[in-house]
């Protein structure tokens, strides 16, 4: 169907519009629903860009003193501008101040005060074994502060050296 | 092919139209995002260490009490149309069945119970989400919260002290929460109000997107509505906040169906009837034509226009009449000019058997 009031483009959408009393029906392309201030689904609804990888490539300078790569995955700052994904958990240990400074621009805060993690106990975990995960686990229980954890793992460690 | 019956509940519970404002909140989701400790996050991670995390999360999966029955499903050893079908029945992400840019990972796959899911390998290790009918946002939050604490009791997840659950996308840092609910909201379009409530939606912190999640586009009227921000507020916060915001966005829908039924009745009723009609009786139909129609239709039944029609057929409607479902009931991959035949006759008999 073709645009009642310019004639050429393809009506997208049926316009109703009431006058006084009188009900007139348009078909209108998107163009000429636009000039008269009309939103479609088509323009109204387009879901927004997500402008996160913008943000990143904006705003995020290497804060200084910050390692050039993540200790445990390799993955570089570089990485997470191309992608807008870390490359591990312990990437947000790596580039801490930066992705600070990131996180108060996208949630407009930097800290979870959300509900707390307790990890539980190796002896709990039917999986956990090897020297090199229980390794892993030390030194994140040290990096979050959960000395108790600590202890138990490094004796566990020992136990197992 | 993938049968779906195995599925304690066919994965289509809801879909049953039982929650609260059914009509115009088809369903809520509540999704957590987790990560485990000892390993990279998934997109960096290497086949072998995917295929690590798997067996590590299904022995523990296997001891949960928080879901029974439930069924793992290794999605990348499916077929593309199966993956697809799970897609459609919003099951797994796009990025998970691999319909992205990007192939299927090795190691991706999903445990599915009655109205939960766990999807391992998506952009994070694991993704706990819990899919009902209707506006049911606490309750749903209820049963992922039950299945966190079992869960993280089980496996070790990565916690930051200052950022809390970290996840590879700082987007979902914090809570990793994001409860979205899938609501038709065909009179603010009609009414042109829609731009505005969107863009209010923007000012408050929360988003929107089409039915299938990130990047898809709006069709038939369906708006996914959901919090953008994961970190700094609690997820108490979080919950309680796009409930507000979500009723408030009900009764402008319900006062935009008023204004239309006052001042341009006759029309808009001759508007919805013709859907039907076309519903009922063409013989092909692509898809975004049955979703624009269907969306007429679903206002009808909201108005009370149409009668005799459930809002549980309208919603099965909605998936079923998608291309992975079709070539599902019909046994083999189909064309597109033969899913539009096929999709025209599942609507018509669909239809027709409800008026009976």
């Amino acid at each position: 169907m073709v645009c009642d009031l310019c004639k050429d483009g393809e009506a997208v959408i049926q316009l109703t519009e009431i006058e006084g009393s009188g009900v007139r029906l348009l078909h209108l392309c998107e163009k000429c629903a636009a000039e008269r201030g009309v939103e479609t689904t088509l323009t109204a609804a387009k879901p927004q860009i997500n402008n996160f990888l913008q943000t990143i490539h904006e705003q995020m300078p290497a804060a200084k003193g910050e390692p050039a790569q993540c200790s445990f995955c390799q993955a570089t700052l570089a990485d997470f501008r191309a992608t807008g994904r870390l490359g591990c958990a312990h990437c947000y240990d790596a580039f801490e101040s930066s992705l600070r400074d990131l996180l108060r621009r996208v949630h407009g805060n930097s800290r979870h005060i959300g509900r707390r993690y307790v990890a539980p106990l190796p002896s709990e975990l039917p999986h956990v074994s090897s020297a090199t995960e229980l390794r892993d686990r030390l030194k994140r229980a040290i990096e979050t502060e959960q000395f108790e954890l600590a202890a138990d793992i490094r004796d566990k460690l020992r136990g197992i050296e | 092919m993938l049968d779906l019956s195995l599925l304690p509940d066919g994965g289509a519970s809801w879909l049953d139209a039982s929650g609260e404002h059914a009509d115009i909140v088809i369903s809520t989701r509540i999704r957590l995002a987790r990560n485990l400790e000892g390993y990279a996050f998934t997109p960096r991670a290497r086949d072998g260490e995917r295929l690590r995390i798997l067996t590590q999360v299904r022995e523990a999966f296997a001891s949960l009490r928080s879901i029974e029955d439930g069924v793992l499903v290794r999605v990348d050893e499916l077929p593309p149309e199966d993956r697809l079908l799970l897609h459609e029945r919003h099951l797994v992400s796009k990025e998970l069945a691999g319909l992205n840019d990007q192939p299927v990972r090795t190691g991706a796959a999903v445990y599915l119970s009655r109205g939960v899911g766990i999807m391992v390998n998506e952009e994070d290790h694991l993704r706990l989400q819990a899919l009902h009918s209707g506006f049911h946002v606490s309750d749903a939050f209820g049963v992922i919260e039950r299945l966190d604490a079992e869960l993280g009791n089980k496996v070790p997840y990565a916690f930051h002290n200052e950022f809390g659950y970290l996840t590879a996308c700082p987007t979902n840092v914090g809570t990793g929460l994001r409860a979205s609910v899938l609501i038709h909201l065909p009179g603010l379009v009609l009414t042109k109000e829609i731009g505005k409530v969107l863009a209010g939606l923007q000012q408050v912190g929360l988003t929107y997107r089409g039915m299938y999640g990130e990047g898809s586009e709006v069709v038939g009227n369906f708006f996914q509505i959901s919090n953008q921000t994961t970190l700094g507020r609690s997820e108490g916060e979080l919950l309680d906040y796009l409930v507000r915001v979500v009723r408030h966005v009900i009764e402008r829908e319900e006062e935009a169906r008023r204004v239309l039924l006052r001042d341009a009745g006759y029309i808009i009723e001759d508007k919805l009837w013709r859907a039907f009609g076309t519903l009922r009786y063409a013989r092909s139909l692509s898809f975004e034509e049955a979703m624009n129609y269907l969306s007429g239709v679903r206002l009808a039944v909201g108005l009370k226009l149409i009668s005799g029609l459930s809002v549980y057929t309208l919603n099965k409607l909605l998936i079923f009449s998608q291309l992975a479902h079709l070539g599902h009931t019909e046994g083999r991959a189909l064309t597109e000019s033969e899913a539009n035949v096929a999709r025209a006759r599942y609507v018509r008999e669909t239809l027709a058997a409800e008026a009976e």
